[in-house]
């Protein structure tokens, strides 16, 4: 069967059920089901959570870009998947315990402050909408391809659907249709990737694959990588460095604090029945998102391989561009992929050496979504790459929109400004939210600041700089008071958006960019993408510094503080 | 239910501290330490086709990870029960 006619099927197919599920759900049980009763089960709010985290980033672009940066890619591995252990011990218990509805709304209590609640709420709008340009990346090239249109085309439909999709609420409040989300992503990755390392190395097991020899042969598959890259002149694959070893201390720190200082992460943990689900709920999130990051390695390296493959089957025989593969003719209508042939001899030279490279575009993003073409794959498992894609992603931004939307309605409009406001009127305003929200990130995405992984890194970077140091003082130190959160949020945010947008341009319009994005003007090295540590750090000092030299926190908050740190006695868990 | 006394709640806050503490040192040894501080020693011992400082940065790291989180899990239910702090 046709492959655009399958993947619409496939698509379709999937986005149905999803739908179904969320009205027979609907259908089917009280609202008490969710709130009071029972709430959510553990390993159902792991599995609900996993699909709620990965998104684009992980699904579309990370193994993408761990192909084309080897060992350096090992960043967004740990950093994506160590920040849960921080989460189940330092945060979601405790936050839990509060049982309160929104991120903001701690903040603004424990800090007894309006004006805290308020500087959370920007926060958290800064670092969604920066995630939700991330997903707009990703979301435009799955589009863009399998529509058969360029970019920006690709990237429009998106934006609609996203905002047909989110708008459409109700669906993404309901468990069960992030939990077919997550089986539906799961085999889209996970099946291409058996396939790939059945036929490379004969190991059905992408983890045993990737660290297995070559089918019919005694050389690793790693060891034939690290040769085929550094005879075309890149570095080694497997020590292939991020900048330097700080750079990339600082990038794992970064994504895993910032993990944990995302607000729809976080208000996940506030569903289940118990305080001691909230900690073996961190751990089934972190098992199921585990499958996914485990395998994504073996993609990266084997995507790799079968790329360079094919553009140079044997050492100094190159492919004529003329009998390119079909996924090369469909990539370059997209744009995303370009060939240019410098020395009109018709063949394609792929090298690290940029005066004789021919392959002028390649980009990261890409690479999951073309990795089953460039290994001839049936087109069923094409098809299902791509829904696996898109829902990581719709799932993702509908989640970040919902948080955006929430709050402003119930922390901004409904907590501070106008406290009589109808229901009505919050539903309506949660919905111009969106819709500005959307429009924003999607008009951002047409230059995106960095790819879809990387975007997502800076979203994290803010997360970790102003959100996490906010909550882990509230539940870990009785001294920090309304001064310090405030100031130190401030600080925090502060310098990591003055350094990012430095580098990377005014609201990342790289235009507007006053120091160049290069290593040379990087403070000890560390890439923007990496430094919301270095504003975690200024936000903890700040915080101390001036808790320290203004009134200690009421007594009322030191008891707040003591009853959120023992399990008992919590509350009946939220809906979401 | 019971309500915990002053110097209850602050033996229990200070054994989950420790337990923290320990378990975020294995955190971070095998992932900033193993992944990243000691990955050239680690890269001269190999396992199958890996070297172990990279099967650490893109698999071990992670795999101890889960492991983590299951066991401070288990033994705070251990410590919520022995302070008799546990939801029924």
């Amino acid at each position: 069967m046709d492959l655009k006619l399958l993947t619409y099927i496939v698509v379709g197919a999937t986005f149905a059920l999803y739908i179904g599920i969320a009205i027979w759900s609907r259908a089917g049980s009280t609202k008490d089901f969710y709130v009071a009763g029972g709430g959510v089960h553990p390993v159902a709010n792991g599995m609900a959570t996993a699909a709620d985290w990965m998104s684009a980033a992980s699904f579309i672009s990370m193994a993408g870009l761990i192909a084309f940066m080897g060992y350096g890619g090992s960043v967004f591995l740990m950093g994506w998947t160590g920040g849960f252990v921080i989460l189940a011990m330092l945060l979601a218990p405790y936050l839990r315990k509060y049982g309160k509805f929104t991120v903001p709304e701690f903040i603004g209590d424990r800090y007894y402050s309006n004006a805290a609640r308020a500087v959370a709420v920007v926060c958290l709008i800064i670092c969604s909408v920066t995630y939700v340009i991330g997903q707009m990346k990703g979301v435009g090239v799955a589009f863009s391809r399998f529509l058969e249109v360029d970019y920006g085309t690709g990237l429009l439909v998106g934006m609609a659907i996203v905002f047909f999709y989110a708008v459409l609420g109700g669906m993404k409040g309901i468990t069960y249709t992030q939990i077919a989300q997550y089986c539906v992503l799961i085999m889209a990755y996970t099946i291409p990737a058996i396939f790939i390392s059945l036929n490379l190395t004969g190991n059905p097991l992408p983890q045993l694959g990737l660290g297995s020899t070559m089918a019919g042969s005694e050389t690793f598959l790693l060891d034939r990588l690290d040769q085929m890259v550094t005879e075309l002149g890149f570095r080694e694959y497997t020590t292939d460095v991020r900048l330097s070893g700080l750079n990339m201390f600082a990038y794992t720190m970064s994504l895993m604090i910032g993990t944990a200082g995302l607000p729809h992460v976080i208000i996940r943990f506030f569903t289940v029945p118990k305080v001691r689900d909230a900690r073996s709920s961190a751990g089934w999130a972190l098992v199921f998102i585990a499958i996914l990051y485990t395998t994504a390695p073996a993609v990266a390296g084997m995507a790799r391989l079968n790329f360079m493959q094919t553009i140079e089957p044997q050492p100094g025989q190159h492919l004529v561009y003329e009998e390119r593969p079909q996924w090369f003719k469909n990539w370059e209508t997209t744009g995303l992929l370009g060939f240019e042939d410098k020395n009109g001899d018709g063949r394609i030279q792929y090298s690290a050496d940029k005066s004789v490279n021919e392959m002028v575009k390649v980009d990261r993003d890409i690479m999951v979504l073309a990795n089953p073409e460039i290994a001839k794959l049936p087109n069923w498992v094409i098809a299902l790459v791509a829904a696996g894609g898109l829902a990581a992603a719709l799932s993702t931004a509908a989640g970040l929109l919902l948080a955006i939307a929430s709050a402003i309605s119930h922390d901004l409009l409904k907590g501070m400004i106008t406290p009589d406001i109808s229901e009505k009127a919050e539903l309506r305003a949660s919905r111009i939210a969106m819709a500005v929200a959307i429009a924003g990130a999607g008009y951002l995405g047409f230059n995106p600041p960095d790819f879809a992984a990387g975007t997502v890194a800076l979203a994290f970077g803010l997360a970790a700089s102003s959100i996490f140091p906010a909550l882990m003082m509230g539940i870990f130190s009785q001294r920090v008071n309304k001064e310090g959160a405030i100031a130190g949020m401030i600080a925090g945010i502060g310098v990591t958006l003055f350094y990012v947008f430095q580098h990377k341009g005014i609201m990342f319009v790289a235009s507007t960019a006053f120091l160049g994005d290069m290593p040379a003007n990087w403070f000890l090295g560390i890439e923007p993408n990496a430094f919301g540590v270095v504003g975690a750090v200024v936000n903890f000092a700040v915080a101390f510094g001036v808790s320290a030299l203004t009134a200690k926190p009421p007594e009322k908050i030191r008891d707040l503080v003591e009853h959120i740190r023992v399990p008992v006695g919590a509350e009946a868990a939220h809906s979401h | 239910m019971s309500q915990l006394s002053d110097e209850q709640a602050k033996a229990y806050w200070q054994r989950n501290l420790a337990l923290m503490v320990k378990l975020l040192v294995i955190w971070f040894v095998v992932s900033f330490g193993f992944g990243i501080i000691l990955v050239d020693v680690l890269n001269q011992f190999q396992i199958g086709g890996y070297k172990l400082g990279f099967w650490f940065a893109q698999q071990g790291a992670i795999y101890v990870f889960v492991v983590l989180i299951f066991y401070y899990t288990k033994k705070m239910g251990d410590l919520d029960r022995e302070f008799k702090v546990e939801e029924d």
